[in-house]
């Protein structure tokens, strides 16, 4: 028997018995769909926060606040043990490398023009952040020095947050009022717009104030010392900079003004975070494949299971078509043929639908942020190859279960 | 042709033994038209299937055409059946979904053989199933017209041998007259050798070589038309 006249007979089985190979190819429609989706999911994550990543700027350092191991003064909370006087000592010290120090202190607050209020990250700051962050102004001017050194009540909007509390567009000049909580509460005037970042995070529903107003405005920003404790301090180097050596420097600087044996903070370049985050979403991407994995087992135990139940609901044709001829490997041909038919179709299914939903998905906009999924070729390659070679493996052993059939008992078979 | 050499076949049951062919000794010709007669249970079946290399005997030898058949292996024995034999049932046997003319082009689909659709064309067209009927499946068709098929089936390998269990028994008197006249034609036209099973006097009566078995044993083996060819049909008791 021919390849071709094997697989005609195993299509006319199939077709048959139409709702039960639906029922039975389904489970690896399934699995071969999620397989692709969900490792498209995974590697969009993946690249997705590491665009995020970059578009916080070029060749950054954040120096972030960590444990305290200062067992002298032994209080210190974690999130005090960095200081605007770090970020200052930093511009003083001129280490080699650094082009632009931005000290930030951020909170969340709400801001309130007239009727209309929004919630959002409220950052202290001085006009480094502008170049370190590569931000841009869109309307009137970022926080300047002199806002600075006055401890100005200026403040600076982010694009959609301007858009929220000033819908006519006239933000520039008027009075913002940030409610710290209760009844405490400051006046601001806009100073400035930014202009749109995009981008999935809130960045555009930020505002930002001189860090010189935070400190002596809200007493909570300052630590036991009374100095304004910061929450990150990010350092722009220069384009061909020794990264390494800079974080060496800074570590080496702020370990001996915080007088401790370890650092109580750490430095990391955008690199050290682009790898923490890409190990993160690996995991997730092994998490994800392996419950697609897990589905296409399933599937593919479906498939045997419905091959085994067809074996011996079809004993009588069995035994009519070794009565005229079939040999036991034109048997196994059949049923091999039509478990791969079944499977191969269920793959073929489950590529087209797993490439749609994840064509489908991406760009879309779920939980307010932009989802964006990457199609992996040898993820669909290793599903497509999966979902075959279980249905192969599935219909094998039913093949020669039908192969032992007897002829003479299968006909006899009512 | 035929040779059953004291041929025995024993079932194995849990309550013991059954003892369906004790000792058979047969001689078939070529171009014979065989009926083989007894009552129910005098081992008709185990015959058939043992002459259509669908079963293997005990005890004895078979040789067909002077090769011994009886030690072959399931596959050669397959092989042997879809080129020699033509098997029609008493209860058709068609398989549920397929079309008249993909059930006559089974055969030919595992000998491999090219032409098939016309070959088949041709078998239907002898048993006289004209090409209307030719994507009925069984359930569209009538008892007579489904043991054509069936007959259509067993005759589109060009077999030597065409074997019938009761080919008869489930349809009524003027189909079975038609089917009979059927076999007598292959007989006479195409030198095939018919052997077939019944218990209808009047259709072993249509046949040229009566065979009756009691209890697994030839009991009496006459021919009873001059017309056909000689034979050696040994009677054991
Ligand atoms: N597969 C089998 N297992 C056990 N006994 C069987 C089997 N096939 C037939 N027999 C027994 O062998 C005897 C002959 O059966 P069979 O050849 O079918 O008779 P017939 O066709 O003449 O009615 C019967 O007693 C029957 O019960
Ligand atoms: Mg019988």
């Amino acid at each position: 028997m021919s390849l071709a006249d094997s697989f005609r007979i195993a299509v006319r089985a199939i077709l048959a018995n139409r709702l039960r190979s639906i029922l039975t190819t389904l489970g690896l429609v399934i699995g071969v769909t999620s397989v692709i989706v969900l490792i498209a999911v995974g590697q969009g994550a993946q690249v997705g926060v590491a665009s995020k990543i970059r578009g916080l700027g070029t060749d950054l350092l954040f120096v972030q606040p960590g444990q305290s191991n200062d067992r002298t003064t032994g209080a210190r909370a974690q999130a005090a043990s960095l200081t605007k006087s770090d970020s200052d000592a930093i511009v003083a010290a001129q280490i080699p490398g650094v082009i632009g120090v931005a000290p930030q202190i951020s909170f969340q607050s709400q801001l309130i023009a007239g009727s209309l209020n929004s919630r959002g990250p409220i950052i202290g700051t001085t006009p480094d952040y502008i170049a370190v962050r590569s931000s841009a102004v869109a309307e009137g001017d970022f926080i300047t020095d002199a806002d600075v050194e006055r401890k100005a009540l200026t403040i600076v909007l982010g694009s959609t947050l301007a858009t929220t509390l000033f819908p006519n567009g006239d933000a520039i000049g008027q009075q913002v009022r940030l409610a710290v909580g209760g009844p405490i509460g400051f006046n601001f005037r806009v100073s400035g717009v930014m202009a749109p970042r995009g981008g999935a995070t809130d960045q555009d529903n930020q505002a930002f104030v001189p860090v010189t107003t935070m400190q002596s405005r809200l007493p909570f920003t300052r630590n036991a010392t009374g100095e304004i404790s910061v929450t990150q301090i990010s350092i722009q180097m220069a384009p061909k900079a020794d990264q390494d050596a800079v974080k060496a420097d800074i570590t080496n600087l702020l370990v001996s003004r915080h007088a401790v044996a370890t650092p109580d903070f750490t430095v990391q370049s955008q690199n050290d975070l682009l790898g923490a985050a890409s190990e993160v979403s690996a995991t997730l991407s092994i998490l994800l494949g392996s419950v697609a994995g897990i589905s296409l087992l399933v599937g593919g135990i479906g498939v045997m299971n419905i091959m085994l139940v067809s074996v011996t609901e079809r004993t009588r044709e069995i035994g009519i078509r070794r009565a005229v001829g079939a040999q036991s490997r034109d048997i196994v041909l059949q049923f091999v043929t039509e478990a791969l038919t079944l499977s191969i179709g269920g793959g073929l299914l489950g590529m087209a639908l797993g490439v749609g939903i994840a064509l489908g998905l991406d760009g879309r906009q779920v939980a307010g942020q932009a989802m964006t999924t990457l199609i992996q070729p040898w993820s669909i390659a290793v599903a497509f190859a999966v979902a075959a070679g279980v249905g192969l493996a599935s219909g094998s052993y039913p093949a020669f279960r039908a192969t032992a059939i007897d002829p003479i008992v299968a006909l006899r078979n009512e | 042709m035929i040779d059953l050499i004291d041929v025995e076949k024993t079932y194995n049951t849990g309550a013991g033994p059954v003892f369906a062919l004790r000792g058979t000794n047969l001689h078939i010709d070529r171009g014979e038209f065989v009926a083989i007669m007894g009552q129910s249970g005098s081992g008709k079946s185990t015959m058939m299937n043992i002459l259509g290399l669908l079963d293997r005997p005990s005890a004895g030898r078979y040789l067909l055409e002077g090769q011994d058949v009886s030690d072959l292996d399931p596959d050669a024995r397959a092989r042997i059946r879809g080129r020699e034999f033509g098997f029609v049932f008493q209860a058709y046997n068609l398989v549920p979904r397929l079309s008249a003319i993909e059930q006559v082009e089974m055969p030919l689909v595992y000998q491999g053989a090219p032409d098939r659709h016309a070959r088949a064309a041709k078998a239907l067209e002898r048993v006289g199933l004209s090409a209307a009927f030719h994507k009925r499946g069984p359930t569209q068709l009538s008892g007579g017209q489904q043991q054509r098929v069936a007959i259509a089936r067993s005759i589109v390998v060009e077999p030597r041998v065409m074997l019938a269990d009761e080919p008869t028994g489930a349809l009524d008197t003027t189909t079975s007259a038609e089917v009979m006249a059927l076999f007598r034609e292959l007989v006479e036209e195409h030198g095939i050798t018919v052997i077939i099973v019944t218990h209808e006097p009047e259709i072993a009566a249509l046949c040229d070589r009566i065979v009756r078995m009691v209890d697994g044993v030839i009991v009496q083996d006459a021919t009873s038309r001059h017309t056909a060819p000689e034979h050696r049909g040994e009677v054991s008791a």
